[in-house]
């Protein structure tokens, strides 16, 4: 069930150069959403909606959060919404992760990436590994909210000015050397996706991945968010708006 | 009732209001539920179909221009077989007129799948002789009187269902194609279908879409549709299918003013879902504002300048 409307913005902040973290007091939307999710957020002067992720979900407040970069003028038309507007919003849409109550949960994510597991992180006290990864020092956000909540936190960086120093599949391996992972679930850009793929592959545990890819609809309607699926050995185009965002990464062509 | 003021009748079949879902906007109908049933809308043209399953154009599929989108699907669809046994039962019963929408790369694919549509519970045929989007036919039959009325005639001759041809705008002069269409026995047309275009992305020197060109839509294309409409309703009789950027109960209006009997909505719902049903809640309430009995008194009823 997915719901649309004008949300009011309740709260609005900035964390580091580009990206925004908004909050909207929608009860209903936040009732239906899952980890996972997205929503189509209109981008007042656009055609297009845009996709955002839904980072949080309050159902006592009664909100959803978003933490989004501005890539573009449609995500700048968005970020320069304040709080006491209100943001138009199509949610939640999309089928979310799987979590497993069993087992060590593993979570990676890159950059952009990072906001839609934030809401697993906040499900469990223990038993979850977060390995984040950024460009630079500068451009590291939400990782403090990941350790509040009780998550170990691997913050690693393409430079090395903070943290580990290059890709998030070095700790990823030493991780599921480890035993004892029952899910990992990864987002972030699409060679990161396929290396962590990979990885949990030759270690025999389950990953799932959560795509991006140019929407239309969002609602599964237009089918221009395609991406290259394969099951059964048959291989199709999948809706990424619909079908997933999140798929099993066995079934990804990536 | 007042709402009967929205009724209108094409090609002998009536539908509860003016206003029908876009091929290729609206899935087969699933799609928008959780907004509003299926039955608010006065039609519903599904997901364009060929004979066989296809797969479709690689991503990116889809970009954003100003006013507008393109787009490049290439008629990704399931069959026309498995459309009529598995997808079509579930919507005969939504309470709205089921319109199928037909492309083929050859004459003989388009009649052997209006030949199996022709035995199912549909209640119109759209042919697609328009989509941009694909490499062979398509469009190819859209942009020359002769094949226009090559592949309508043999159309014709498979199905008595109501035959809707949806007509493309890239020609120098859409009214040929319309008689032509007319003339070999189209009940209807539909126009118009999306205006080639093309973006680059000037950092990678690559089109934006996987296609390279695609098919603008949006409300960009509005006065490009609202003119050759206008055109079409005075060259033809059958009732015409206005569609290409309508976004408000407004742009409907003058669309049924140009000389459409009914419209279609389509890129409007990737702005607002709700589009249509506000659409048709405008049309009404003009209707009731203006003392207009039946919306269909609206069509053609603009006066050009001497």
């Amino acid at each position: 069930m997915y719901f649309t409307g004008s949300f009011p913005i309740v709260e609005k902040k900035s964390l580091g150069a580009e990206i925004y973290s908004v909050k909207i007091a929608a009860p209903d939307i936040a009732a239906e959403s899952t980890a996972g999710q997205f929503a189509n957020v209109l981008a007042p002067g656009f055609t297009l909606r845009r996709p955002i992720s839904i980072c949080d979900i309050d159902n006592i407040e009664g909100t959803v959060r978003f933490v989004f970069e501005v890539r573009g003028e449609g995500t700048k038309a968005i970020a320069n919404l304040s709080a006491g507007d209100t943001m138009d919003v199509v949610g939640p849409l999309g089928n979310g992760f799987d979590i497993p109550e069993e087992g060590r949960l593993v979570l990676v994510g890159g950059g952009i990436g990072v906001p839609p597991l934030y809401r697993i992180s906040k499900l469990r006290t223990r038993d979850i590994t977060a390995i984040l990864g950024f460009r630079s020092y500068d451009k590291i956000f939400l990782d403090q909210e990941f350790r509040k909540n009780g998550n170990n936190v691997i913050l690693c960086t393409d430079d090395g000015s903070v943290g580990r120093k290059g890709l998030v599949t070095e700790p990823l391996a030493e991780e599921l050397d480890k035993g004892g992972v029952s899910a990992v679930m990864a987002c972030g850009p699409a060679p990161m996706l396929r290396a962590v793929a990979d990885e949990c592959k030759k270690h025999g545990v389950k990953c799932q991945v959560s795509l991006e890819q140019r929407m239309g609809c969002g609602v599964g309607a237009c089918v221009v968010c395609s991406c290259m699926t394969v099951r059964d050995g048959e291989e199709f185009y999948s809706r990424v708006c619909k079908d997933g965002p999140v798929f099993d990464a066995e079934e990804v062509k990536f | 009732m007042i709402t009967d003021a929205l009724k209108v009748k094409i090609a002998g079949v009536e539908l509860d209001n003016p206003v029908i879902a876009a091929s290729g906007t609206y899935g087969n109908g699933e799609c928008y539920t959780d907004l509003y049933p299926v039955a608010a809308m006065g039609a519903v043209s599904c997901k364009g179909l060929t004979l066989e399953p296809r797969l479709g154009n690689p991503p990116p599929r889809i970009a954003e221009t100003p006013s507008g989108i393109l787009n490049s699907v290439g008629l990704q669809n399931v069959g026309v077989r498995k459309f009529a046994d598995e997808i079509l039962p579930k919507l005969e019963d939504s309470g709205t007129k089921i319109i199928a929408n037909v492309a083929g790369a050859t004459l003989e694919d388009y009649v052997k799948a209006v030949e199996i549509l022709d035995t199912t519970g549909v209640d119109m045929i759209e042919l697609n002789i328009s989509c941009p989007n694909v490499k062979e036919g398509g469009a190819a039959w859209g942009v020359s009187a002769k094949n226009a009325s090559a592949v309508t005639s043999a159309v014709r001759k498979a199905t008595k269902k109501p035959l809707i041809v949806k007509l493309t705008p890239n020609v120098t002069d859409i009214t040929e194609i319309a008689k032509a269409v007319e003339d070999a026995g189209a009940d209807s047309i539909s126009l118009i279908n999306t205006i080639l275009g093309m973006r680059i992305d000037i950092k990678t020197r690559r089109p934006v879409l996987h296609n390279n060109m695609g098919g603008l839509s949006g409300r960009a294309v509005f006065p490009i549709a609202v003119r050759m409409v206008h055109q079409c309703y005075k060259a033809v009789k059958i009732p015409i299918i206005g569609m290409g950027g309508i976004s408000s109960w407004e742009d409907a209006v003058e669309m049924m003013l140009a000389g459409a009997s009914a419209v279609q909505v389509g890129t409007a719902m990737f702005t607002d879902p709700l589009a249509p049903i506000k659409i048709i809640d405008g049309l009404l309430y003009y209707c009731i504002e203006n003392n207009i009995s039946s919306v269909s008194e609206l069509t053609g009823k603009c006066s050009d300048w001497e």
